[in-house]
């Protein structure tokens, strides 16, 4: 395992100095589906030089980092393409450990007595688990849009490593670390608090508390896990607070993730929504769409509570898809973890076609954006289109995902081949 | 008898007391007026008006002031209402041409320009200004309404105050500009009736807007400051300007002829003086024509004098409206000037401005400026003010000169705040001798609520003019007694050193174009991304809710119906 893990991320390594040393770098930087104005790195040199002349990055509109962020980069920003690299190799490492470490949990003579005979076949044998960390590093590293991110140093990267560590340290069992990453990731952007219920389903799990409402030890459990939290959370903020000195940043992060006043355009559904809103309802529809990010936490939970591992999929997918200035990086994280599903092939009903615009998509946006932007000859409907496209295609796949993760399920339960009560071949379908 | 010729003297007593104490109790004013003309190399011609009424006067004391006599009652109640201290304010149109015509008299960018010191012990300044700007946009008939926070700044450097008073603290300056602000006969009007003779009587009579307005270059503006009576500055008086430039073209209306007069000019002539002035004078500038060689001047005139003005001691003609003899036998006055005037010094400092780049996403803001003095070098102070929707990175900003990098010494930088207010970036850069110093800043191009974009959006936005101030060393020793009688256009900035003088240059503005959303779609984008929406919900929730059942395969259509006739006869179904 550790040498071809070696030689891969000596490929990855070398594709991303490559494309830092070429003039593409500048291109990439700029590209609007790569960086987001959270996340790009031109507005972190802003705030750095800003910070230099004496002017509060917060004062202005231009920087939206957190004040750990600034910190971080004043002493490494000499070294940015560097801290980049290593945070995306650092990331593909941990998530490889992690699935290595969850597979080696499973036991599979246990596994096998549970369920009936015919179900042998879709359970997974040692053979074909071996290369699945393999493979989840291979998607991450090698993953077009973890390049691109990586190349234009977006901020991104170091964010997805941060839920990398907080995932990790939740399969270890870790309870402190898991609470003190998942604070982190809170407060690099707010939307990770939804894995807070995947964390605390797998680490209850694990210490064998059963998830019962009435029962005294789940909410003790929940009452500690709450208090590391907010605990961690704290001192962060307040450690933020002493490094500038002053509370500016929490509008300028935070109101502005959640405010969206800054409608460039970018992947997700936000900005010409907003662009486009009637003033009397934005309000309403801004608490909607965000609102919308959160709801599923708890329905998902609920329907997942045996699968922990899925829902932190599931969510990071939802994340990914309806926050409010998504970028490829974000996309790249929760595709890292398809090939740990891979199990469910047999059940996915679209996933050509989800594939396709994937990909017909991720090639139109360069090309509708130089027409809106530098040719005019188009203008804004036709990228706008192509995002629809885009958000629609990744929530097929993300619920083609769980349509078979829910099928597979069944059959475990049921038996893979159902007979009708007349004997013939049955069909399933939801009802 | 005797009890009537007491009478008589006791009410004259009574009169000369009642107008003593009246005039006293007001205190005096005085009012000038005067034309400069000034012919210019390339046969067209600058007029500078200018209208002084000095009022001996406190507007900050409590009973309020109520009997005006010269001094405007308006811009008189907005001072002592709004707790002014200085107000300038103008509206130009078109673009002054310095390396063509040299240096005006009263610089003033392009559309309109609005800058007040208020006085110290106002608390909210921020509610005066908006108040103040809807007041002058009454009073001036012009869109000032649209001066809010998204467009005011508080330099803090380049407007010093020009009258006296010792608060510099520019919390309580305020400047704005609107470059999209077109003038017209409509600012004209009110702007006469400000005068004390209107226009009625005196210079003002030429103010004729069909041919104000066919001109290259207009300005008028009102600028109101406190100023000194004498050297020891025991009493100060407050001094109303009102200034209306104008260069006429040599093509357009000048119909291509070295010929101007008054009346071609202005369609009028001039036939006396307003009749409350105490001094009313046209000023032609000579100075390269003493023999008379470069153009003719008619009628002649024995007066002459004799002014240190833009670094330069200039000769002008002078014709002295109160004197009966310069209407001749005529009794108007139409002046002659016949011929070109000889080439001008290049003038020392001057600017331009362009947008590089090309696309709706970035751009860059290149200001060049050019000091084209031969051995000394002087620092301009830069001030610019760039709407929030152009993002400025201020780390991309770069002073180069002669090829090499000029570090500012002094940089104020205010990023804006979205909606709020805008980028406000103030520099001292030290221009080397004969040199061109270019600043470039480059800019990121914001997407904007589709409520937020003007009915005209494919016109583009506009970026008002930079501002550069600055001392530029002088050819000749400056006047720096200001109590002395100087002409009006000589002492509109107050020159502190003999050395050099002050120079305000505006750039162009800007019209920098924004990615516009599709205006027609507000419905259908609604409707289509709520559409995606839901689509997420509608498969997750389909997912969450429902379970696998083993599918029943249902009858066919003629089972169907038997099976619904069976129910109602109350048979069991097939």
């Amino acid at each position: 395992m550790a040498a071809p893990l070696t030689l891969l991320l000596l490929v990855a390594v070398t594709v991303r100095a490559a494309l830092f040393r070429s003039s593409l770098s500048e291109l990439i930087s700029e590209r609007v589906e790569v960086v987001s104005p959270l996340t790009a790195w031109k507005r972190v040199i802003e705030g750095l030089a800003l910070l230099d002349l004496g002017v509060s990055p917060y004062s202005g509109d231009v920087f939206h980092e957190t004040p750990l962020t600034i910190y971080l980069f004043h002493f490494l920003v000499d070294y940015a393409e560097v801290t980049f690299m290593v945070s995306v190799a650092g990331s593909s490492v941990v998530v490889t450990y992690l699935i290595l470490f969850q597979f080696r949990k499973q036991k599979f003579a246990l596994e096998a007595d549970r369920y009936p005979l015919d179900c042998l076949e879709l359970i997974r044998s040692p053979k074909e688990m071996y290369y699945i960390p393999l493979k989840v590093a291979m998607f991450y590293l090698l993953n077009p849009f973890t390049i691109l991110s990586c190349v234009a140093k977006s901020t991104c990267g170091l964010n997805n490593a941060i839920i990398a560590l907080f995932i990790l340290s939740t399969i270890k069992g870790n309870v402190l670390l898991s609470a003190i990453f998942l604070s982190l990731a809170t407060y690099q952007s707010i939307y990770p608090l939804t894995l807070c219920a995947p964390a605390l389903l797998y680490l209850m799990q694990r210490q064998y508390i059963p998830v019962n409402f009435r029962r005294a030890s789940f909410w003790w459990f929940i009452v500690q896990y709450a208090f590391m939290y907010l605990g961690s959370l704290f001192v962060i903020i307040c450690l933020s607070f002493f490094l500038l000195g002053s509370w500016d940043y929490l509008p300028s992060v935070y109101g502005f993730i959640l405010s969206v006043p800054d409608l460039t355009p970018n992947i997700g559904l936000f900005w010409y929504f907003f662009a486009e809103m009637f003033e009397h309802f934005r309000l309403f529809f801004l608490c909607v769409f965000q609102i919308n990010v959160f709801f599923y936490t708890i329905p998902l939970s609920i329907k997942l509570k045996e699968h922990p591992v899925f829902l932190i999929f599931m969510q990071l997918a939802v994340i990914s898809i309806f926050k409010s200035y998504p970028t490829v990086g974000d996309i790249s994280l929760y595709m890292a973890f398809l090939p740990v599903w891979s199990h469910l092939h047999r059940f996915l009903r679209n996933i050509f076609l989800v594939s396709c615009v994937l990909l017909a998509c991720s090639a139109l946006f360069p090309v509708l954006w130089h027409l809106w932007i530098y040719a005019g000859s188009a203008n804004s409907n036709f990228y706008y289109a192509i995002t629809l496209l885009f958000n629609v295609a990744q929530i097929l796949l993300v619920s083609d995902y769980f349509y078979a993760f829910l099928r597979r399920e069944h059959h475990l339960t049921y038996g893979l081949y159902l007979k009708r009560k007349d004997g013939s071949e049955a069909t399933l379908v939801l009802k | 008898a005797m009890a009537e010729q007491k009478f008589r003297v006791r009410a004259r007593a009574l009169v000369c007391v009642f107008v003593c104490v009246v005039m006293c109790g007001c205190g005096r004013d005085d009012f000038q007026e005067e034309l400069v003309i000034r012919p210019l190399h390339s046969g067209d011609i600058y007029t500078s008006f200018q209208f002084r009424t000095l009022w001996e006067t406190d507007f900050t004391r409590e009973n309020k002031v109520s009997h005006y006599r010269l001094f405007p009652k308006s811009l008189g109640q907005v001072i002592s209402k709004f707790s002014v201290r200085e107000l300038h304010i103008s509206f130009t149109q078109g673009y002054w041409r310095t390396m063509q015509w040299g240096q005006p008299y009263l610089p003033s960018p392009p559309g309109a320009e609005l800058w007040v010191w208020f006085q110290d012990s106002l608390t909210d300044v921020d509610g005066t200004w908006k108040e103040l700007t809807n007041v002058l946009s009454g009073i001036f008939c012009a869109s000032l309404n649209f001066i809010d926070s998204t467009n005011t700044v508080q330099p803090s450097a380049s407007f010093k105050p020009l009258g006296i008073g010792n608060v510099t603290d520019h919390r309580f300056l305020r400047y704005a500009t609107l470059p999209r602000e077109i003038v017209c006969t409509e600012n004209l009007t009110p702007w006469k009736k400000l005068l004390p003779c209107g226009s009625k009587a005196g210079l003002a009579v030429l103010l004729k807007s069909e041919k104000l307005f066919h001109s290259s270059f207009h300005s008028q503006a009102v600028h109101i400051r406190p100023v000194c009576k004498d050297d020891q500055c025991k009493t100060t008086s407050w001094e109303l300007r009102q200034t209306l430039n104008v260069v006429f073209d040599l093509h357009n209306s000048g119909q291509g002829k070295n010929e101007w007069s008054l009346f071609k000019m202005f369609s009028r002539t001039l036939t006396e003086a307003c009749p409350v002035a105490s001094s009313s004078k046209i000023y032609i500038d000579i100075t390269d024509n003493s023999q008379g060689e470069q153009f003719e001047l008619s009628p002649a005139t024995p007066l002459l004098s004799q002014a240190v003005v833009l670094g330069d001691r200039r000769t002008f003609s002078v014709y002295d409206l109160t004197q009966q003899i310069t209407f001749g036998t005529m009794r108007s006055l139409n002046l002659l000037i016949r011929g070109k005037s000889s080439d001008m010094l290049r003038p020392l400092l001057h600017a331009e401005r362009y947008v590089a780049g090309y696309g709706l996403q970035t751009g860059e803001i290149h200001t060049l400026m050019y000091n084209n003095h031969p051995y000394r070098s002087f620092p301009v102070l830069l001030l610019d003010s760039v709407p929030w929707y152009l993002r400025l990175y201020i780390h991309t900003l770069t002073v180069t000169s002669k090829g090499k990098d000029n570090k500012p010494s002094y940089i104020h930088y205010q990023p804006s705040k979205d909606r709020v207010r805008p980028h406000l970036l103030e520099m001292l850069v030290q221009l080397p001798p004969n040199s061109v110093t270019e600043v470039t800043l480059q800019f990121e191009r914001a997407l904007l609520k589709w409520t937020e974009y003007t009915p005209d959006p494919n016109h583009g936005f506009y970026v008002g003019s930079s501002v550069i101030s600055s001392l530029v060393p002088s050819i000749v020793a400056m006047d720096t007694n200001n109590s002395r009688e100087r002409p009006l256009f000589s002492s509109f900035f107050p020159s502190k050193e003999e050395s050099s003088y002050f120079v305000r240059v505006y750039t162009e503005p800007l019209l920098v174009n924004l990615p516009t959303p599709d205006f027609s779609m507000p419905y259908n984008v609604i409707c289509l991304t709520c559409t995606v929406v839901a689509v997420g919900y509608g498969s997750l929730y389909n997912l969450l809710t429902r379970s696998f059942q083993i599918e029943e395969p249902s009858p066919g259509l003629a089972k169907r119906i038997a099976n619904i006739i069976r129910k109602m006869r109350g048979v069991p179904p097939l």
